[in-house]
């Protein structure tokens, strides 16, 4: 992702001298400690905590600081079924995380609403309320595809432009950080999907 | 009743307040206090509301449905077969003694024999179940007390090495999906059997150390022993079992009690609690994963070859006669019973589960009462819930 030339970078490390930019440098920051929020809701939870502990060890990519408080996180897991009970709740913890944030939508429930979709209580996909960075199918996740997800996060971070007109949204005054918290209608949630994040699929008849 | 209008009064002059005194200052003054369900130890999406008087909890409303998924209504919409993953999702530790308790009622339902084979496996997945959830638990109960790290990654590491044979016979590390009316869906290896064999000889090591570490130790005796105590008689009363039953000393487990597969055929003892406290319960869980073991090691032995399937049962289109059943095993959190009524159709008419972290929550106030907030933490992770089963 440099703008530096890269045979001129290697002729001044030969040197001794060691030349970044200022976004290489931040970014090179920011992706290696990724803080998670400490936050699950079913059973991909589990495979989180799995990906956490001793065998596939986060803290290799620099995300083990699990945070219980969204004040001091940077990514949030969605680990897990989101009910229409739990929504409000997700979207809020959401709108509490300071910028830059990102959302990680773990399993098939996350995504979609999986094998509960057919339920009047599940929420068909936590994108309907809030920005998703990355999804991982299945149900649950492995591990290993958890660390791929942070892997393709990591990916991401590392190519945000602090500048220009493409620069990364947390930068972008006019784009918004929070989102509204939708409210429990008479039958649904209200409303049953925030329009600025989540077009429904347009389906062609012909 | 007719409105009236009321003329308000004019206040009466406020007595000069005396400066508050530090010792009396919050009498009668209860804070009110959500905790959930963002929580990072309330083992998922689970809520209570506090009332607190200082530190000490003074009333206690749990505050459930938030990972409610219509468990029970798919489960009459689907076919028999279909609801067998859901039971996966329902406490998603213990895929495999859900399905053995789900597939036990469909059994019990249609009459179906299981072959002998199938039987000892489901023993010794239903055991290797056990082991891993009692781990699992014993880590989270002191990751909630404040032994962060250590006793969690300890349990984890010895849990993947179970869900690893899990995977290796099913195709799934946590939800399995393993078990079939009439037996098993795959057979067990020689090779598998020769790396159980090793995994459950390496346990008691795993053991050995895990309770050098906690057993004696000041601060778990601290915040466990007098915490959280269940008299015989409410746990009785209130319908608890499994392991938090028995630590009240009342002798009730279901392998024993009913029977079922070949828990006869296994010579083993059910460990009893004196106390009822926190710390009868956390070594409730030491002590039957020993017995575990022991019925591992005699399932090894003794298991027959043959075929893990019985082949006169039709599984798709499966439809039993009309009826009712009611099919309970001795999970790995207590009594996991399936009861479904049969109109003759692909589907069941009904179809309930008896979860057990459901009913051993219902105590949780009486638990919780006189003792301050860090503890709340401490009974709730004592009583082992998993919020899939909670709110189905």
């Amino acid at each position: 992702m440099s703008e530096i030339d890269e045979g001129l970078r290697s002729e001044l490390q030969r040197q001794g001298i060691w030349v970044t930019s200022m976004q290489e440098l931040y970014n090179w920051g920011r992706k290696n400690s990724i803080w998670p929020l400490q936050f699950g809701l079913a059973c991909c939870a589990i495979e989180m905590i799995a990906t956490a502990a001793s065998r596939y060890d986060i803290a290799r990519f620099g995300g083990e600081v699990f945070r219980p408080s969204p004040r001091q996180a940077d990514l949030m897991i969605v680990a897990g079924t989101v009910t229409k009970k739990m929504a409000p709740q997700v979207v809020r913890l959401y709108n509490q995380m300071p910028d830059p944030k990102y959302v990680i939508s773990m399993g098939a429930c996350a995504i979609s609403g999986g094998p509960f979709k057919t339920g009047y209580n599940v929420l068909k996909g936590i994108d309907r309320y809030i920005p998703v960075d990355v999804y991982i199918p299945g149900c649950p996740p492995r591990p290993e595809a958890l660390l791929h997800a942070f892997m393709e996060l990591q990916r991401k971070i590392d190519s945000q432009k602090l500048t220009g007109s493409e620069k990364a949204t947390h930068l972008d005054s006019t784009q918004p950080s929070e989102f509204p918290v939708p409210s429990f209608g008479a039958h649904d949630l209200e409303p049953p999907a925030n329009p600025d994040v989540f077009q429904p699929p347009k389906i062609e008849r012909t | 009743m007719s409105a009236t209008i009321q003329t308000l009064e004019p206040a009466a002059e406020q007595p000069t307040r005396l400066p508050p005194q530090m010792t009396s200052r919050l009498d009668g003054e209860l804070l009110e206090v959500s905790m959930g369900p963002q929580h990072p130890s309330t083992h998922g999406v689970f809520r209570m509301n506090v009332a607190l008087e200082g530190e000490i909890v003074r009333k206690l409303k749990p505050v459930f449905g938030y990972l409610h998924r219509n468990h029970e209504k798919i489960g009459e919409n689907t076919s028999y077969l279909g609801s067998m993953p859901y039971t996966d999702r329902l406490d998603y530790f213990c895929s495999m003694t859900n399905n053995w308790a789900y597939a036990l009622s469909v059994e019990k339902l249609a009459g179906i024999e299981v072959p002998e084979r199938a039987e000892y496996l489901r023993v010794i997945l239903a055991e290797l179940t056990r082991l891993q959830n009692h781990a699992s638990l014993l880590g989270f109960l002191l990751s909630d007390m404040g032994a962060w790290g250590t006793p969690l990654m300890y349990a984890f590491r010895e849990r993947e090495k179970i869900l690893d044979l899990f995977e290796s016979l099913s195709g799934s590390r946590m939800m399995c999906d393993y078990m079939r009316f009439g037996g098993c869906r795959v057979d067990a290896g020689v090779d598998w059997m020769k790396l159980a064999k090793k995994i459950v000889d390496f346990f008691p090591r795993f053991l050995d150390e895990f309770e050098n570490l906690i057993v004696e130790n000041e601060i778990l005796i601290a915040r466990t022993q007098e915490v959280g105590k269940l008299s015989a008689e409410l746990a009785i009363n209130a319908g608890i079992t499994g392991p938090m039953l028995r630590a009240c000393g009342v002798n009730y487990d279901i392998r024993k009690v009913d029977g079922y597969g070949f828990y006869p055929r296994f010579k083993f003892r059910v460990p009893l609690g004196e106390h009822g406290d926190t710390y009868d319960r956390l070594m409730m869980r030491v002590l039957e994963m020993r017995e575990s073991i022991g019925i591992l090691k005699q399932a090894f032995e003794q298991i027959p070859a043959g075929p893990v399937m019985n082949p006169k049962v039709k599984i798709r289109a499966f439809r039993p006669p009309v009826g009712e059943a009611y099919g309970r095993i001795e999970g790995p959190k207590g009594e996991l019973g399936f009861y479904l009524i049969s109109d003759g159709g692909t589907n069941p008419y009904r179809y309930r589960v008896r979860p057990p972290s459901f009913i051993n929550l219902t105590v949780l106030e009486d638990l919780c009462l006189g003792h301050t907030v860090a503890d709340v933490m401490v009974i709730l992770g004592s009583v082992d819930i998993v919020m899939g089963e909670v709110d189905r």
